[in-house]
């Protein structure tokens, strides 16, 4: 690449927050037709390089240069004005209107008074619709479309100007993976057409595949930068946490105890049907599928919150019927469920009242809440897992996502439980809290829970479970031991090829 | 509406800004009338703010779960119109036990609509509050009503009579707030309508009946409406039939100035009072300083403002919104 | 965009329930009351609609923001107030009729003011606009009484009450700038920059600003547009009655967004229009009127539109419900 300039430039940006530096001298450069990858752990500063990068934050110093010329951007417009597009992680589209709209969103063409053009504006978007293969037009309604036709509308945003670099920002987070695949043909035709890709994402998978070169970042700080050909996943993990990491399989010593949670012929149309799986005391049990797959909703139901059309869940050999979370949390039932913030904690709470906020109805001196046991449950559970946080009035917001994390754990735990269901456990948590949380459920499992472990990362479902049913649209394909599974054989069972169907 | 999710703890100014206000108020009017700061006029400032007060202490407990409760001003004429309408027709006691029973039905409607149906609570309240004042219409074939043997009836204690040498609306709106305070910060149901309000779905995860809770939320605004009216028809002995026209935005305007989110999880009770007693004051404040009863509303408009922003302010860290 | 365009009329309907409504009520009182369907009568509805009807066009555009004003009842006052007392100042003694024009200006203006103060601090602020604007609908009440003294103003030139007899052609005047009013924000709403921004600003409020749309200016326009259609609401109403009264519009906020509400935009924002609230306008008008034709006494109008409020409500959550696998939570 060398004697081309680049299309897009940082050079020693720093930008601080109050108390924080969140950018301490950070240099990054994209090549035209490159897609360079940009890692780093939460908070090492990704976001905040983006949104300079964007024209949401102004740098303290440094420059950014556009064809080796610099550049001041001021709001993202000014910044798409120039050539540098940002395609957020979540959908920044108005609903209630159309596509074409959306895609000029800002700068819908006028006639005279103030009037929208919409010959030219259906025209226009019409055409860079076109160009991205989508099969709707310029009118239709955005809230009419799927999460993945509305991500084509936001890229297609990136097209409307003559684009120098498009920024991705986890693009595939909401995307089905066939969806993902014509994501990645647009990223490759952007890059035949000599558009700089700075292209971050989580999922090393995605990065290999797709990236030319990787650039890390940690604590604010440029890490460095390595060649996608010549490097491996473990080279860019030690880069991004500074130290190595050990992604050996974990199992337990012990021979699992008796059938804790049996499903039989369990079914909620149209979700998943046909469901048979026992979990045992002592014993974690992985569900590997893709987003969509029925995983989630099984989990759902087993706590409560879905009605199964079909079946039976049996505890201990006993049918029950559980219509609400009480219900389960009553027959020792405990979730950890896939949205931490949406549907873990109540943020502006503090942590205490957090953790204890299942059993608070029992945690009573006479008619009043007592203080001293929640303390005491809280102390025990900190101590356990972890928890860093200053006291236990710290607002739950406040903390970092592995603690928040941890204080969802710390929850269910309290309770209990001896069925522990932990759905995608390590989502939007740091490589370094994601292997001290697999430990923990490996832990867990040692002292007697039964536990179901839900994840869309093989790695962690590999890495945890004794067990590992792979899920394909609503069914469960085939049960694994831990010893007979390999990652080709999963693949196959959760993409729906091969793989004769086993009950477990 | 866009509001803006807010935590963290803002400087202590803006922190106890309704009390600081608080304080300069009363100070500036001890010094502008020499009325002002004595036991009597304290005392009939807290006598006339009992009936906003005890109702506003309900609808804390409704914005803590995380929606509104418009309806309490028609339900106010409804249940004063029922109370003393019944009052010559079948004694005071059963009138007043009918009339509790009667505005809890009406609370429970909303919290079925609100908390079972998941229907949005402003509009909800503003549809019951058209329906309940038409109620009271029908119910009354737009008559006003009156107790004819006022001095004779016991039902007179509530708004007239004295508990110890105190007035009975103080006792019941102080003890209530006590109460509810009690039950917001120290009990359990307190504790699940904070996590109910915070975050719905987060409450219902763990196990705590949302809906349940919600339903409770407004049966208890029902009770506080109910008892207010018994206030305000044992001290007017009479009723117009729309007599609590527009007492649910003063209601909401004291809560919101106690510094109760509208956004639900995060306010108190004892706040609250504090917002009640601050309205009672400016206006008792301007009519000692012989202004008209009015200029009280122009001056709740500068301050419940005023009083928001700066808590907004606070927990953004910055005076002006940062919006282009 | 136009609704029609791509789609049959039957799912216009299923998108626009109102009309569905507004239809069921005219054939209803058309057949149980013999004064109803009636050309006059049809006059009056649209005179009685066009206070409500003008306040709830600026309220649509302000609700899609995502804000709401409750301030308009107290707005309409004042501007009344002004509308019927700047026209008996003396400075204006020898203009003749034309006295009421500078009154009608001074009392647009008010209205535009007090919208733009209720924008500016929204956008400056930060402060959600429902307590703005409760606030502002105190504070607003408490200016017309200090205008007013407590006393209610007459119109001394019959000219201005005049107005609102007076028709053009068949149709009454004050109908006919309630229609006008109705295209042009229909206009505003459906095919301007400014208007299509309108949706964008409360669908997705961070999205608007990242695209470089001025929010804050954008809000405040709104604000002043609903400003200028309460005081003209607030100049209509007081040609009918020849007079401001201090208590002019009171609890109109609760009326307006009621009509709104009905027409189907969104509390939340982001989605709504003209058509609907146009809908929901006429539906309280034709049920006011039809019912009063009938002579059911005024009240159980209140119960009626209540529970029409919560029936739309439910049906609305009902047709919307994802159909597959929602969470009971």
């Amino acid at each position: 690449m060398t004697g081309q300039k680049p299309a897009l430039r940082l050079k020693d940006i720093v930008k601080t927050f109050p108390g924080v530096r969140a950018l301490d001298g950070v240099s990054f450069e994209v090549m035209p037709g490159e897609v360079h990858a940009l890692l780093g752990e939460n908070g090492a500063g990704k976001s905040t390089l983006m949104k300079v990068l964007a024209g949401m934050h102004q740098p303290d110093s440094g420059t950014i240069f556009i064809d080796e010329s610099p550049v001041v951007m001021t709001t993202p417009l000014e910044a798409k004005a120039q050539g540098v597009v940002l395609i957020h992680q979540e959908l920044s589209l108005a609903p209630e209107m159309t596509a074409a709209e959306n895609i000029y969103l800002g700068e819908l063409p006028r006639k005279r008074f103030g009037f929208v053009d919409w010959a030219l504006l259906n025209e226009r978007s019409g055409a860079i619709l076109k160009r991205l293969n989508c099969r709707f037009g310029p009118d239709a309604l955005v809230a009419d479309l799927s999460i993945a036709n509305q991500q084509m509308v936001e890229i297609a945003r990136a097209l409307t100007v003559d684009a120098k670099a498009v920024v991705f920002d986890e693009p595939t987070a909401s995307l089905t993976d066939a969806e993902k695949v014509v994501l990645f043909e647009i990223i490759r035709d952007l890059k035949t057409q000599g558009v700089g890709i700075v292209y971050i994402s989580h999922r090393m998978d995605e990065i290999f595949t797709l990236s030319d070169r990787i650039s890390v970042l940690r604590d604010g700080q440029y890490r460095g930068t390595l060649i996608t050909a010549d490097t491996d996943e473990e080279e860019v993990t030690k880069l991004m946490i500074g130290r190595s990491l050990d992604l050996s399989r974990l199992v337990g010593d012990g021979k699992p105890g008796d059938v804790v949670l049996q499903a039989e012929g369990l079914a909620c149309d149209p979700l998943f049907r046909d469901i048979d799986f026992e979990v045992r005391a002592g014993e974690v049990v992985g569900f590997y599928g893709l987003v969509g797959a029925g995983r989630t909703e099984i989990a759902e139901t087993l706590f409560g919150l879905r009605t199964p059309s079909a079946g039976r869940i049996l505890i201990d050999g006993k049918e029950v019927s559980i219509t609400s979370p009480r219900d389960a949390i009553a027959l020792g039932i405990s979730l950890v469920p896939e949205n931490r913030k949406e549907q873990g904690l109540v943020l502006g709470m503090n942590c205490r009242d957090n953790m204890t906020l299942p059993q608070v109805d029992d945690l009573t001196a006479g008619p009043f809440v007592s203080g001293g046991a929640e303390i005491a449950i809280f102390d025990q559970y900190r101590d356990r897992l972890q928890i860093k946080t200053p006291n236990w009035r710290q607002i739950v917001g406040n903390l970092s996502g592995g603690n928040q994390q941890k204080i969802v754990i710390g929850k269910w735990l309290s309770m209990q439980p001896r069925v522990l269901i932990v759905d995608e456990p390590t989502r939007g948590i740091d490589v370094g809290s994601k292997s001290e949380i697999h430990k923990l459920i490996r832990e867990l499992a040692g002292q007697g829970y039964a536990v179901i472990v839900i994840s869309s990362e093989m790695p962690e479902v590999l890495r945890v479970s004794d067990r590992i049913i792979g899920m394909y649209s609503g069914q469960i394909i085939r049960t694994f031991t831990s010893d007979e599974v390999t990652e080709d054989s999963l693949v196959q069972a959760i993409s729906g090829i091969g793989g004769d169907r086993q009950v477990a | 509406m866009v509001l803006t999710r807010m935590r963290a703890s803002g400087p202590m100014v803006a922190k106890q800004g309704i009390l600081l206000a608080f304080v300069v108020f009363l100070i500036v009017f001890t010094f502008a009338s020499d009325r002002f700061l004595t036991v009597e006029n304290f005392l009939s400032v807290f006598r006339q703010a009992a009936i906003i007060g005890i109702m506003a202490l309900g609808v804390t407990i409704v914005v803590i779960g995380g929606n509104l409760d418009l309806s309490v001003g028609s339900m106010l004429s409804f249940a004063t119109v029922l109370v003393v309408d019944l009052h010559d027709k079948i004694g005071p006691e059963l009138a007043i036990v009918v009339m509790i029973a009667a505005t809890l039905c009406l609370g429970a409607v909303n919290g079925f609509l609100v908390g079972i149906l998941r229907l949005n609570s402003l509009i909800v309240t503003l549809g019951m509050l058209s329906a309940i004042q038409g109620f009271v219409l029908i119910y009354s074939g737009g008559q006003n009503v009156d107790i004819v043997d006022q001095a004779g009836t016991w039902f007179r204690f509530f708004g007239r009579g004295a508990v110890l040498g105190i007035a009975t609306p103080i006792v019941m709106f102080i003890g209530l707030a006590l109460i509810f305070n009690v039950i917001m910060s120290m009990m359990p149901f307190g504790r699940k309508v904070y996590a109910v309000g915070g975050n719905p779905t987060a409450a219902s995860f763990s196990g705590v009946p949302r809906s349940r809770i919600v339903f409770v939320t407004y049966l208890i605004s029902a009770l506080c409406v109910a008892l207010a009216a018994i206030v305000l028809g044992s001290r007017v002995m009479g009723s117009q039939n729309n007599v609590g026209q527009g007492y649910e935005l003063q209601v909401l305007a004291a809560v919101i100035l106690g510094g109760t989110s509208l956004l639900g999880g995060a306010g108190s009770i004892l706040k609250t009072v504090l917002g009640v007693l601050m309205l009672a004051f400016i206006q008792n404040g301007l009519i000692l300083m012989g202004q008209p009863y009015y200029t009280q509303w122009l001056v709740t408009w500068v301050v419940i403002i005023v009083a928001v922003w700066l808590d907004v302010a606070a927990k953004r860290g910055k005076l002006f919104s940062p919006i282009a | 965009m136009s609704a029609l365009r791509s789609i049959g009329p039957l799912r216009w309907l299923i998108r626009n329930p109102i009309w569905g409504f507004v239809l069921l009520v005219f054939v209803f009182f058309s057949i149980a009351s013999d004064h109803f369907f009636d050309f006059r009568n049809f006059q009056n509805i649209m005179v009685q609609t066009s206070t409500i009807g003008l306040i709830a066009l600026g309220m649509t555009l302000v609700m899609i923001n995502g804000n709401i004003d409750l301030s308009v009842g107290a707005t309409l006052a004042l501007a009344a107030a002004f509308a019927v007392d700047v026209q008996s100042w003396a400075a204006f003694a020898t203009w003749g009729n034309w006295q009421i024009l500078p009154a009608v200006c001074m009392a647009l203006l008010v209205g535009i003011l007090i919208g733009a103060l209720n924008g500016i601090i929204v956008w400056k602020t930060g402060v959600d606009a429902f307590i703005v604007t409760l606030g502002a609908m105190l504070g607003v009440r408490g200016l017309v009484f200090v205008y007013t003294g407590e006393q209610s103003f007459y119109a001394m030139n019959f000219a201005y009450s005049d107005f609102s007899y007076s028709s053009v052609g068949p149709v009454p005047s004050l109908a006919l700038i309630f229609i006008l009013c109705t295209i042009a924000v229909h206009i505003l709403l459906s095919r301007t920059v400014h208007g299509r921004n309108t949706y964008a600003v409360g669908g997705n409020r961070e999205a608007a600003v990242n695209a470089g749309i001025r929010v804050g200016p954008h809000m405040v326009w709104n604000f002043m547009l609903l400003g200028f259609l309460a005081a003209l609401a607030g100049v209509a109403l007081s040609t009918q009655m020849g007079a401001a009264t201090p208590n002019l519009g009171r609890d109109y906020e609760l009326w307006t967004i009621t009509a709104v509400v009905l027409g189907g935009t969104k509390l939340t924002g982001g989605k709504g229009d003209i058509i609907g609230t146009f809908g929901g306008v006429l539906a309280i008008g034709i049920l006011r009127n039809g019912m009063n034709l009938m002579q059911v006494p005024g009240f159980y109008v209140y119960v009626i539109l209540g529970s029409i409020l919560i029936a739309v409500l439910f049906l609305d959550k009902q047709f919307n419900r994802r159909s597959k696998g929602e969470i009971r939570v």
